[in-house]
């Protein structure tokens, strides 16, 4: 079996920042695992600018960022297309690759950085019809900047968080026409100016308190139906953007021979998690600096 | 576009691909128009996925013949198949004194139904079978022979076996006009023209309109909406047995169960609606089912929900399926096929074929050697193609590059993102395609593009 010091899960903003911070500090036999075929994370599908500012001290696009953090990893062994399928034992993975299958692989330490999701529109209990065209701000960029795909063109977003905006900004890029922003609160959980923006620069409307969304489609979606200031309204489109709520990529901790960390009062001494798996969802440039701050803890453990 | 053919099925559900398998296979030449982009895109795409034993289905209907005729048959085909099966049972559990009364008349009406090995169970039983259900679960009748199957693998085999027997499958392909010729019937479907002797009526929620070409419908479906919540994985350790209630004078109630793909799920509710071409959910009906998931299994608190659906059953107003011949029409009427289809469906051909031969002449003496296509496999229990390897697109399903393709090819290649979900788990999971939802799209628009 293979093994190493330092297994990272996850080449994401966090995990690539720690894997750098602990080579940097002597540790040698350091792995990083992706499960995407390209390391670097969530900024590698947001197009637009203001990453890498808590962690580099200069703005750029996602894309440039993610390309910064794997350059900063340069020379550590960073494997792409490698999914860790669980936990075998608390220090032994199960690791899936195309050509290898299945294979296991210990470690001393483990970090788990998988990262966060934003939940399905089922997750959400968003009702009405169960129709293709809708999809969350990820699948979104991915489809925009990965696939060079238009999955619709007169959408409506719902959300008012950081990445509803984004994900406005990312249909702008695209050439897709967003009809309205649908707010559940009554507020965004966003920069107060952001609304107006979105209403004078992109010309699309921000509908707070709009409750009871359901989504309307046979083969497509047709329609979103809601309710606001006690009135039914219905919004005709051909997609719907659920953004934001986001939740931890914890498939990991809930199977295998980790369900029993939780309940454990630390967790596990030698698995630390970092990046947004945890917690309140941070920017990239947090997590990453956050990542280089546990470097000197792990190195501790390790010792 | 034209041909002529012994029997045309109208309806690609699991009743309609069942019966033209059952034809195909005897010889006949058979072809099945269906209106949706891809087969089972109607009633047949939300049910529970439930093989029922028929313990309490109406004594003597045609329906508990049916389901024991499609039970049986299921577990004798299936491994030719490679169809799975998840051994799970099931119990009607009584949570209040009042429903433990009834258990007695339920094990009785069993054992009348032919299902002997129902019995009950004490609330020591049921604890040691199901520690993790709440402590409210009194008692229960255990139902050994009920079990958990994939709702839509079984309906593709039927449907490529019935291709590899010479059959034809038209999608896209709706039905709106039938002109009754010397010896059968012209069937008109967009730009496509189909001569058949013999038409079956299998159209589902469409079943009293298809039936109208043929005579003043006797029936109208009254379309029964069920709507469900799926789980997350980690749900599925916590219950075995199918847990059914105890049901009352209104209503059957909902069921938790686990799913062929290694999640939880609680539904249907049964909601009578004017929907036939997609069933919705709403909000307020998907938080009563998640309340009552939990107060049955309380360690659900906190597992996060990956999908939720609504299924549309075709009922009518008669408590039976309506299957009948009509011999002076050429026509065989199949409908009103409620959340017992899946099970009952290779028992609905059984019956449909013994129609034929009594009232439009003997089949063939010599049938033609089976052949059996084998599934891919999609159950959680069973030796899934990423675990020999492969580039894994959905991380949450595993599911693999290669069986995306596949399913994209061959004779009855998926048509929309459904179709492929349906063919294959991907962005069935927890994340919904957050993740792999734009390569598994890319993936579909490519292969249309070779098709186009």
């Amino acid at each position: 079996m293979e093994k190493h010091d330092v297994v990272v899960i996850g080449a994401g903003p966090a995990g690539l920042a720690v894997a750098a911070e602990l080579r940097r500090r002597g540790v040698k036999d350091i792995v990083v695992l992706d499960r995407e075929a390209e390391a670097g994370g969530v900024p590698r599908h947001c197009g637009h600018w203001g990453f890498g500012w808590e962690s580099h001290r200069r703005l750029m696009s996602g894309p440039d960022y993610a390309r910064r953090l794997v350059a900063d990893a340069a020379g550590i062994d960073i494997r792409t297309a490698t999914t860790v399928l669980e936990f075998r034992s608390p220090h032994v993975l199960r690791v899936h690759t195309a050509r290898t299958a299945i294979a296991e692989m210990e470690a001393r330490h483990i970090v788990i950085a998988a990262g966060a999701r934003e939940s399905s529109r089922a997750a959400r209990s968003i009702g009405g019809n169960r129709v293709p065209g809708v999809m969350t701000t990820g699948q979104l960029q991915q489809s925009v900047y990965l696939q060079k795909l238009k999955p619709f063109t007169k959408p409506v977003i719902i959300g008012g968080e950081w990445v509803s905006f984004s994900a406005l900004m990312t249909c702008k890029h695209a050439g897709i026409a967003p009809q309205a922003m649908l707010v559940e609160d009554a507020k965004v959980d966003a920069p107060w100016f952001f609304p107006i923006g979105a209403r004078l620069r992109y010309g699309v409307p921000v509908l707070t308190s709009a409750t009871g969304i359901e989504i309307l489609g046979t083969a497509r979606v047709q329609a979103v139906r809601f309710q606001r200031k006690g009135k039914a309204q219905t919004l005709p489109c051909d997609g719907i953007i659920v953004s934001g709520h986001f939740v931890g990529e914890e498939a990991l901790l809930n199977a295998g021979a980790l369900t029993e960390f939780r309940s454990t009062p630390d967790g596990f001494g030698h698995i630390t998690l970092l990046g947004n798996i945890a917690g309140p969802l941070k920017t990239a440039g947090r997590c990453a600096a956050e990542a280089r701050a546990a470097a000197a803890g792990i190195m501790e453990r390790l010792a | 576009m034209s041909g002529r053919f012994d029997i045309a099925v109208i309806g690609g559900g699991v009743v309609g691909l069942a019966i033209l398998r059952r034809f195909a296979m005897a010889g006949l030449g058979c072809v099945l128009l269906e209106r949706g982009a891809d087969i089972l895109s109607g009633a047949s795409k939300g049910n529970s996925a439930l093989l029922h034993t028929g313990f309490d289905a109406p004594p003597k209907s045609v329906e508990l013949a049916c389901m024991q005729a499609g039970y049986e048959e299921y577990l004798a085909i299936r491994k030719n198949f490679n169809l799975p099966l998840l051994e799970t049972s099931a119990m009607v559990v009584a949570w209040s004194e009042e429903e433990k009364a009834k258990l007695d008349g339920i094990v009785e009406k069993a054992h009348k139904n032919g299902v002997a090995d129902v019995r009950l169970l004490s609330q020591l039983e049921l604890r040691i079978r199901e520690p993790k259900l709440a402590g409210e679960a009194l008692a229960a009748a255990l139902v050994p022979g009920e079990h958990v199957i994939d709702p839509w693998s079984a309906p593709l085999a039927y449907a490529r076996q019935a291709l590899a027997h010479g059959a034809v499958i038209h999608r896209n392909a709706e039905v709106k006009v039938a002109e009754r010729q010397d010896e059968g019937w012209l069937l008109k479907a967009g730009a496509l023209s189909v001569e058949a002797r013999i038409v079956i009526n299998a159209a589902g929620l469409f079943g009293d309109h298809i039936e109208a070409l043929a005579r003043p419908s006797p029936f109208t479906i009254k379309p029964r909406r069920g709507q469900f919540v799926v789980f997350d994985k980690p749900a599925a350790r916590l219950v075995r047995a199918i847990i059914l209630p105890v049901p009352t004078e209104r209503t059957k109630g909902v069921v938790l169960f686990r799913t062929i793909f290694g999640n939880l799920a609680i539904g249907p509710t049964a909601e009578e609606t004017e929907e036939r071409e997609a069933g919705s959910c709403d909000a307020a009906t998907l938080a009563r089912l998640k309340v009552r998931a939990i107060e049955m299994v309380p360690a659900l608190e906190g597992v996060g929900v990956n999908a939720i659906y609504a299924g549309l059953r075709p009922a009518t107003e008669r408590q039976d399926y309506v299957i009948e011949a009509l011999k002076d029409k050429n026509w065989i009427t199949v409908a009103g096929i409620r959340s017992t289809g899946l099970t009952a469906s290779l028992g609905i051909a059984q019956y449909v074929e013994k129609l034929y031969a009594k009232n439009f002449g003997k089949l063939p003496k010599k049938k033609p050697t089976a052949i059996w296509p084998r599934m891919p496999a999609l159950a959680e229990h069973e030796l899934r193609a990423y675990r020999r390897g492969g580039e894994i697109v959905c991380h949450c399903e595993w599911v693999t590059k290669g069986e995306i393709e596949a399913a994209l090819a061959g004779e009855l290649p998926a048509q929309d993102l459904g179709g492929l979900k349906r063919r294959t788990r991907a962005m069935m999971g927890r994340c919904q395609g957050f993740n792999c939802g734009a390569a598994v799209n890319a993936m579909l628009q490519e292969a249309q593009r070779g098709k186009a």
